[in-house]
């Protein structure tokens, strides 16, 4: 599904055939499924409305208006039948059910990176709410929106909060100003608290590995803390630095390669796919010989938050690899393999990373650069595909499908589907 | 002795001025007398005329030889005048007397050169005694000076000591400072945002209460129809039973995680367990064998209880099981002392190996040489082993070779004999087999046939029997008249009739046929709802080729119990 302006166009995934066309009412902001791919929502910020299509149904229509409280995010429940509408401000969260047309209040809730988490079987629902100058977590049965627990974090300002894979852990941590890491267990105990370091800035981006036996925290001092699910406590340190010595680390180095043109075959007038392949640059991979030095970025001092740190970190499906990108060297990826914890693979590209995404089914992993290629790495060796077409489609982020078999790449006006074949057995 | 004085001899006056400064004369006298010190020397020869004349004339003799007798006398000579009185000289005494001071000259002479040579020797010493004191005062003003240096250096080094000192101090003093700035900052900063928060707080409060009291119908949902729930159940209204049984839930999710961490947990100890066990018989296998030296009895004795227990540890197979403390303790300490021993043996045999280069031989080699004799003799009967064996094995080459033609023929025969009597009775045995397997494919081909003939009738009663069922369901179609979900049942049902009437009869139809009999006579829709999944099935089933019935009879039954 994609929406354009305020058209919804909903497509086949295998073949780009046009299914559907819906038309709202204003200019559409987000877009989402259901869980159970049956309904989609459109939020439209602006009017403060969210309307939901059916694909089974195309004549039913729902319509929910938030009137003069806003709207401010909207997503969908797990069970697909509910919707939950962040008014503006953080007033509130309605949470509007389709099944019955009821209403519910959740209030208080926090305006924050992440406030609203489900765990992976859609069972339960943490909230972080703050009363009083003070974070509370609260979480409720999906089923029934029941609240289940209510309890008060440790935190200075709750950041984030987000769940194991299996359902029983929940994560939370602080501001950046503060580098604090609470672990509480689905009845609301705190588990474990861990806390690297006093005063430097904080935690950056924190992932579950998908066994939920560890827990990656990438904070601005540009290292990765990975705890373990039985101590809670650190197991390793993964540092980036800019120079990189270790013979066991292989690096891939994106390198630009002049466009090969058969002088026989040039014909006049220039044929349209001569000119682009002409005009657009060519490039490969190169393993290049350690020791390596990368760009290394500095960021400014005096503006707050700085690019600087472990920004994006991602784990494998299969659990064994772990991406992380350094905003302090924005062209790189660096890959660990979780097994050993050890750096196995940097991809050293030309341009700053904008969005890597592993594939849920394979270790593989897909990064665009906001360039037209995009850069797929796994552990049999990485490959440059260039997206065919006339000028320039800047890939600006990319995600899978769900069996690992395409994936969809956006630019900004764009989007195309890549499919990768199956090798043959 | 006397004072050796210069002496001008004033009676002698005459000559004064010829005697020059080195003329002296011996002249030991009393102090009361003349104060005059005499040079000593030789004097030049013509000084030495006139000295003689100027001391005596012919005027002085008389005085002159008393004189010298007086002087002689005084000095211990004997008197140069004769025993008698008067003027004779005793010519003896005084060429005696002359010897004397000839000989007092010379000793006299030669105490002189050695003073003399005395003199030079102590004047170079001290010239060099001098020097040195020189260089030694130079060398001192030197080091002096550097001392002086070193200890300007010294002293500027100190200074900037305290001074990188002042300075760290400084910094940490700053530092803590900053960390003190810092804290209260973050204090103050945190006390604002508190109060911001609760201003924004209220703010949002009465906008809350605005948005909640305008009531506009604005905020509605709109939606067409309601939709039914994604797990097609009923919403349940909540009340404490459902609290109670969330709460429940949510501890049996977290129950269920834990029981399988304690599962793997357990399952890794297990393993791990195993491993140590494992680990456990290799060292004490490769421990070194006991012995009965007194030495050793001690570490034997302890090995040896260890290693029954152990052995009586490991028959125990129940203790892997257990995970309580003692029993992991056991198995740790017991791991250690014998990685300890293997430890030191093998530290031992390495002592040994050096030892052994060297050539030199302590009590503790005895121990080991002992054992290196054991290996040797173990070696030496397997190399006599070998060597017995070797020699057989070339005796019987040898007879093969060397044996008569004859005798290898007859061997040959005899071989091929028994070869051919084995084959024989292979081939009868197979001969036999052959003759059941036919018999059992005659009789299956029979009870095929009769299965067959059976079917037949079977069908026939079936078309009977669904044909009654026909009438008797259309009879019953007339009254109902709604579309319910069973006359929808009925109508395929009858529909697989029509087609199982079209195909071949079958032998799963048989069993079919066997279970339908059991409800024949009840016509609700739920079994005849099974009878037409059974149908289903079996319909999809038949779709297999039935023309190869025979050979694969029994591979079909099986599949045939599998559809059931």
């Amino acid at each position: 599904a994609s929406c354009v302006q305020h058209r919804l166009v909903v497509r086949d995934a295998s073949s780009l055939q046009l299914l559907q066309l819906y038309t709202c009412l204003d200019q559409i902001q987000y877009i989402e499924w259901s869980s159970d791919s049956l309904f989609i929502l459109c939020a439209l910020y602006k009017r403060g409305i969210v309307q939901v299509w059916s694909l089974e149904q195309p004549a039913w229509h729902c319509r929910i208006d938030e009137g003069s409280a806003g709207l401010v995010a909207s997503c969908w429940s797990p069970d697909g039948r509910h919707i939950l509408n962040t008014t503006e401000f953080h007033l509130r969260i309605t949470v509007w059910s389709l099944c019955t047309k009821s209403v519910s209040y959740i209030k208080y809730p926090k305006a924050c990176q992440q406030g609203v988490v489900f765990t992976k079987d859609g069972r339960y629902m943490a909230v972080a709410e703050r009363r009083d100058c003070k974070d509370f977590i609260s979480i409720f049965v999906c089923s029934n929106w029941q609240l289940l627990r209510h309890f008060d974090t440790e935190t200075q300002d709750l950041s984030g909060i987000e769940w194991a894979p299996n359902g029983c852990v929940l994560a939370a941590w602080d501001t950046c100003l503060e580098y604090k890491v609470l672990l509480y267990s689905l009845d609301g105990r705190l588990l474990s608290s861990f806390r690297a370091y006093e005063w430097p800035l904080g935690v950056k981006s924190i992932a579950w590995s998908p066994s939920s036996q560890f827990l990656a925290i990438g904070s601005f001092d540009e290292k990765v803390r990975i705890l373990n699910h039985v101590t809670w406590k650190k197991i390793t340190e993964l540092d980036h630095p800019a120079t990189i010595a270790s013979k066991k680390t292989i690096v891939y180095k994106e390198v630009e390669k002049s466009p090969t043109v058969d002088t026989e075959r040039l014909s006049f007038p220039p044929t349209r796919e001569l000119a682009s392949s002409l005009f657009s640059t060519q490039s490969k991979y190169d393993i290049s010989q350690v020791p390596v030095s990368l760009q290394y970025v500095k960021p400014v001092a005096d503006r707050a938050n700085p690019k600087v740190g472990v920004g994006m970190l991602a784990f494998s499906a299969d659990n064994c690899f772990l991406a992380t990108k350094n905003d302090n060297i924005p062209n790189a990826v660096w890959i660990w393999d979780i097994r050993k914890l050890k750096l196995s693979v940097v991809l050293e590209q030309l341009c700053t990373i904008q969005c890597f995404q592993w594939d849920p089914c394979q270790p593989r992993l897909a990064v665009c650069t906001g360039t037209s290629r995009v850069y797929l790495w796994s552990p049999a060796g990485c490959v440059v595909v260039q997206v065919p077409g006339e000028g320039d489609f800047q890939i600006v982020s990319l995600s899978w499908h769900s069996s690992g078999d395409s994936m969809v790449l956006l630019s900004k006006d764009n989007f195309c589907v890549c499919y990768l074949e199956r090798e043959e057995v | 002795m006397g004072d050796w004085k210069t002496i001008t001899v004033p009676v002698l006056s005459s000559d004064s001025k010829n005697i020059l400064s080195y003329t002296s004369e011996r002249k030991i006298s009393p102090t009361s007398m003349n104060s005059q010190v005499l040079r000593f020397s030789l004097p030049s020869s013509k000084n030495m005329h006139s000295f003689f004349s100027a001391f005596c004339t012919e005027e002085n003799i008389e005085q002159s030889i008393s004189y010298i007798d007086r002087e002689l006398t005084t000095l211990g000579f004997p008197s140069i005048y004769a025993e008698s009185k008067g003027k004779e000289l005793n010519l003896v005494s005084i060429i005696n007397c002359m010897n004397e001071l000839l000989a007092l000259q010379h000793k006299n002479l030669r105490a002189q050169e050695e003073v003399e040579m005395q003199h030079m020797k102590l004047g170079s010493d001290m010239d060099h005694l001098q020097n040195c004191y020189a260089k030694l005062k130079d060398q001192l003003e030197l080091s002096k000076r550097e001392i002086v240096g070193l200890q300007e250096r010294d002293r500027q080094l100190q200074s900037k000591n305290r001074n990188l000192h002042q300075l760290l101090k400084n910094e940490k003093d700053e530092v803590q400072k900053l960390q003190n700035i810092i804290s209260s900052r973050a204090t103050q900063y945190n006390h604002d945002m508190k109060r911001k928060e609760r201003e924004y707080n209220k703010l949002k409060e009465r906008l809350h209460q605005l948005v909640m009291n305008k009531k506009d119908k604005k905020i509605a949902m709109e939606i067409l129809n309601c939709v039914g729930r994604a797990d097609g159940k009923r919403g349940a209204w909540r009340t404490d039973k459902t609290e109670a049984r969330n709460e429940e839930e949510m501890y049996k999710v977290l129950l269920s995680d834990y029981e399988q961490r304690q599962k793997q947990l357990l399952l890794e100890n297990a393993e791990l367990k195993k491993v140590l066990q494992q680990m456990k018989k290799d060292i004490i296998s490769l421990l070194p064998p006991q012995k009965q030296k007194p030495k050793e009895k001690s570490e034997d004795g302890l090995v040896l209880s260890d290693q029954e227990e152990d052995i009586g540890e490991l028959n125990k197979e129940n203790m892997w099981e257990l995970s309580c403390e003692t029993v992991r303790e056991q198995l740790t300490n017991s791991i250690r002392k014998q990685w300890r021993m293997l430890k030191n043996h093998v530290e031992k045999l390495d002592n040994q190996v050096s030892r052994g280069h060297s050539g030199a031989l302590n009590e503790k080699d005895v121990i080991s040489r002992e054992d290196h004799e054991l290996e040797t003799e173990k070696l030496e009967l397997e190399i006599q082993q070998c060597k017995e064996m070797i020699k057989t094995q070339q005796q019987l080459l040898q007879q093969q070779l060397t044996c008569d033609d004859d005798t290898t023929l007859l061997l040959q025969d005899c071989y091929l004999l028994e070869e051919r009597e084995r084959l024989q009775e292979e081939w009868r045995l197979f001969r036999e087999q052959k003759k059941n397997f036919e018999k059992e494919r005659k009789s299956f081909t029979e009870a095929a046939i009769r299965l067959g003939l059976e079917r037949k009738a079977f069908e026939e009663d079936r078309g009977a029997w669904l044909k009654h069922q026909f009438l008797t369901m259309t009879a019953d179609c007339k009254s109902e008249n709604a579309t319910t979900p069973s006359a929808f049942l009925r109508s395929k049902y009858l529909v697989q009739i029509m087609f199982l009437h079209s195909s071949e009869p079958d032998i799963r139809l048989v069993k079919s046929a066997s279970r339908q009999r059991k409800p024949p006579s009840v016509l609700s829709t739920p079994v005849s709802a099974e009878t037409c999944q059974y149908i289903a099935q079996n319909s999809v089933a038949s779709e297999k080729p039935a023309a190869d019935n025979l050979p694969n009879l029994w591979v079909e039954s099986d599949d045939k119990e599998e559809t059931e």
